[in-house]
């Protein structure tokens, strides 16, 4: 048979590992380097903000004064709610109690659907104000501040690539939660419960960059 | 389940039909089929060079107009960077050979791997499709603004070229995994081939500097679509940021072409020397010099850009390190065939034209790196006959080397030597034909990439075209050859060369199942006494 996987106890892994725990361990490795690239793929989005932050100081803080901190604050706080959430649910496999863990993936979701939801009114709303990227920024108020529609370039940038992160996190989240519910994962078998959990604490800790580089500092 | 190796089965005709090959998820296979799509692209890339070689066979219109020439130019740059010679060693041999190197059964995610292959084939597929759309012009740079405002296809070869980026994003990941998690017993990092070095060092550099480009080029495409102005001088953005991102990626894409190469000669000269590896320790060390340094010098592309004059000294001096590690481990190689029982086989002739032809685009690297010099070469053929003897005489040499090295293995049957040693003279004698010339029209003051030439320049520009014809009659050859020994070659041993590296533990070609019984190391890889 092609690649029949191996059992290990009770606990089944790939025929090319020499336990299940020894592809735990290889999966996690994966995920992480993962991460790592993905830290690179934002990388160049900060190294843009911070070269017009530079050259363009004052028309930065200008624009960042457009941004309302409390809407930032209260998405920081919903990220923050669904990074715990996240890990009770990577807890609740991990002890094989299912309901924990259903429960905590909802909940996830959940938080995550409300960031959107911020997000969208906040997106929204500057848009009709004619807040665009750059080359449709119609905007007046900013008159005396000609690298202020830069300054939202790279806003709707960061935070679009970073919402794009959400969107994939939460179908991740809810393929792991067919399983879950299908009692898929226990204490001997959760990789995938944990690499979502390490990928949506990745997706949050961005944010907790982006929050005070657009909303306070500016 | 038990596999003798006396039954015939093997990773070839264990399943048979397309589709056991398009839904497979057996490392070598996978290696096979990146083989083959890469030598597909490395035709019509090929073909892309004699007609711009055909061109400019004469000053002015010889066969195609300016716009044409572009076009030609720009795919013939893309396809052999994107499609053909970053791909062609980590994923084709890289994928082939590492796991068994290692002793393992597959690389860590073998599903990954498939999909890496499709991402990759997607993107190649997406960028290829802008050749029936509308032919972009760029060159293989795309450089801002006028990537943004040529009304050429630019919005589907960087959407490819990003694309493409994952699929080797995802493989590099596996690489990495594979080489840290699923080494077989006794093979300590010590005892690791210097190929598995290579991939490694390769790896690393393909995993943190492609997404760069990735988004990069996907901003571009943004430009091109909603104006989000970030590289756009007419929105207040800086063109000058893309040139920093861009060579950020596409320096340390060098050695992603080049590490690779530099790990199959390592391979190839013990083994066809007959002798232990000198400065095994030095040639690790020097590849992983290589790539940390590969990090910091992408600003020697720009010294004409309006950087600072600090910038580019900086720049300009840490480029010169460059040569330190390259050095050593062209001394190594020198040092392991001294006095060495040489067998001029394909593989080691191969891998002396790599050291001929690498060297002479490595010490020219020196002049494009020191600023006075530079400022005169810049964008002059000189450039151009630089970086065709380092990523064509490295990484092509390289990979050729490791073609008529791993051939017997992947294919099971032996090729006909003394027709490959003409296609090698050819092909090695048709290089420097047709780059040599270009080092001197260059430092003459030939502009690359344009259409027209003064008539002084015509007698080189002759003799290079001429040279690619040969090396075009060279690889024709080639083909004819391995293909004849594709289906009436003698049937290769399971190890022809005598190597003492895992892969070659196994019949030719490898079962389909990985080592029967798991291999427990004892011998370092070049240790000839121990291993017969
Ligand atoms: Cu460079």
């Amino acid at each position: 048979m092609a690649h029949a996987p191996a059992m290990d106890g009770n606990r089944q892994y790939a025929h090319h590992f020499l336990s299940a725990d020894h592809e735990f361990e290889t999966s996690k490795q994966g995920i992480w380097l993962f991460l790592l690239q993905e830290v690179l793929f934002f990388s160049p989005l900060f190294v843009a903000y911070y070269v017009f932050r530079g050259l363009h100081p004052a028309d930065w803080h200008a624009a960042a004064q457009l941004l309302d901190w409390r809407m930032g604050a209260l998405n920081t706080v919903i990220l923050i709610c669904s990074s715990l959430t996240m890990a009770l649910a990577v807890h609740g496999a991990q002890t094989s109690n299912k309901k924990k863990l259903v429960v905590n993936l909802i909940l996830t979701l959940g938080l995550a659907c409300g960031f959107l939801v911020v997000k969208y009114f906040e997106y929204t709303h500057k848009f009709h104000m004619g807040i665009y990227p750059a080359g449709a920024f119609t905007y007046e108020g900013l008159g005396q501040y000609p690298a202020a529609k830069l300054y939202f370039s790279i806003y709707y940038a960061m935070t679009g690539l970073h919402g794009i992160h959400v969107l994939g996190g939460m179908a991740v989240m809810l393929w792991v939660l067919k399983r879950a519910m299908r009692g898929e994962f226990n204490a001997h078998y959760y990789t995938p419960v944990e690499m979502t959990g390490l990928y949506w604490h990745f997706v949050d800790l961005v944010w907790i960059y982006l929050f005070p580089i657009l909303y306070l500092l500016g | 389940m038990a596999h003798t190796s006396h039954d015939g089965e093997n990773y070839l005709n264990h399943e048979k039909g397309l589709w056991s090959w398009l839904s497979t998820i057996d490392h070598k296979r996978i290696g096979v089929m990146y083989l083959f799509t890469v030598l597909v692209f490395f035709f019509i890339g090929g073909v892309a060079a004699m007609l711009v070689r055909a061109e400019l066979f004469r000053p002015g219109l010889t066969l195609m107009t300016a716009d044409t020439y572009n076009k030609m130019f720009t795919y013939h740059g893309t396809i052999m960077v994107f499609m053909v010679v970053i791909p062609l060693i980590p994923s084709a041999f890289g994928n082939f050979v590492l796991p068994m190197m290692l002793g393992a059964k597959d690389v860590a995610f073998p599903k990954l791997n498939l999909a890496s292959y499709y991402v990759w084939l997607a993107g190649a597929l997406v960028a290829t499709a802008s050749l029936v759309v509308n032919q972009l012009d760029t060159g293989w740079t795309f450089y801002t603004p006028y990537s943004i405002r040529t009304s050429t296809s630019a919005s589907w070869v960087l959407l490819g070229a990003f694309i493409m980026g994952f699929g080797g994003i995802f493989t590099s990941l596996n690489f990495i995994a594979t080489i840290h998690k699923l080494r077989a017993p006794g093979l300590t990092w010590g005892r690791l081939p210097l190929f598995v070095w290579a991939s490694y060092a390769t790896a690393i550099v393909q995993l943190l500097a492609t997404p760069v480009l990735a988004l990069t080029l996907f901003l571009v495409v943004l430009e091109r679509s909603t104006g989000i102005g970030i590289f756009d001088p007419k929105l207040g953005g800086d063109p000058v940021l893309f040139q920093h991102f861009f060579w950020f990626y596409s320096h340390p894409a060098v050695y992603i072409m080049a590490l690779p190469a530099m790990g199959i000669i390592s391979e190839v000269i013990p083994v066809h020397a007959r002798k232990q590896v000198f400065g095994y320790w030095a040639i690790a060390l020097a590849t992983f010099g290589i790539a940390l340094v590969a990090f910091v010098v992408w600003g020697h592309h720009m010294f004409v850009s309006g950087q600072s004059e600090l910038a580019n000294f900086l720049f300009s001096l840490i480029t010169m390190f460059v040569a330190v590690p390259t050095g050593v481990k062209v001394f190594s190689w020198v040092a392991t065939l001294y006095k060495g029982d040489l067998h001029f086989r394909m593989p080691l002739l191969y891998a002396f034209a790599f050291i001929f032809v690498f060297t002479i685009g490595g010490l020219t690297g020196v002049f494009l790196a020191a600023l006075g010099s530079n400022v005169h070469l810049t964008d002059t053929y000189f450039v151009v006959a630089h970086f065709h003897y380092v990523m064509v005489g490295g990484t092509i040499m390289g990979m050729l080397a490791g073609l008529h090295h791993w051939f017997p293995k992947m294919s099971g049957r032996m090729y006909s030597e003394g027709w490959a040693r003409v296609s090698w003279f050819l092909v090695f004698m048709g290089f420097n034909i047709t780059f040599f010339p270009q080092f001197i029209v260059g430092s003459q003051g030939m502009p690359r990439r344009y259409y027209d030439y003064v008539p002084e320049f015509t007698t080189l520009n002759q003799i290079s075209s001429v040279g690619a014809w040969i090396i075009g009659v060279g690889f024709v050859l080639m083909a004819l050859y391995l293909l004849h020994a594709l289906f009436r070659g003698a049937k290769a041993p399971p190890n022809p060369w005598g190597a003492a590296t895992l892969e070659w533990a196994q019949d030719s070609p490898p079962p389909f199942h990985n080592f029967d019984k798991d291999p427990v190391v004892t011998h370092g890889p070049y240790d000839y006494r121990t291993s017969h």
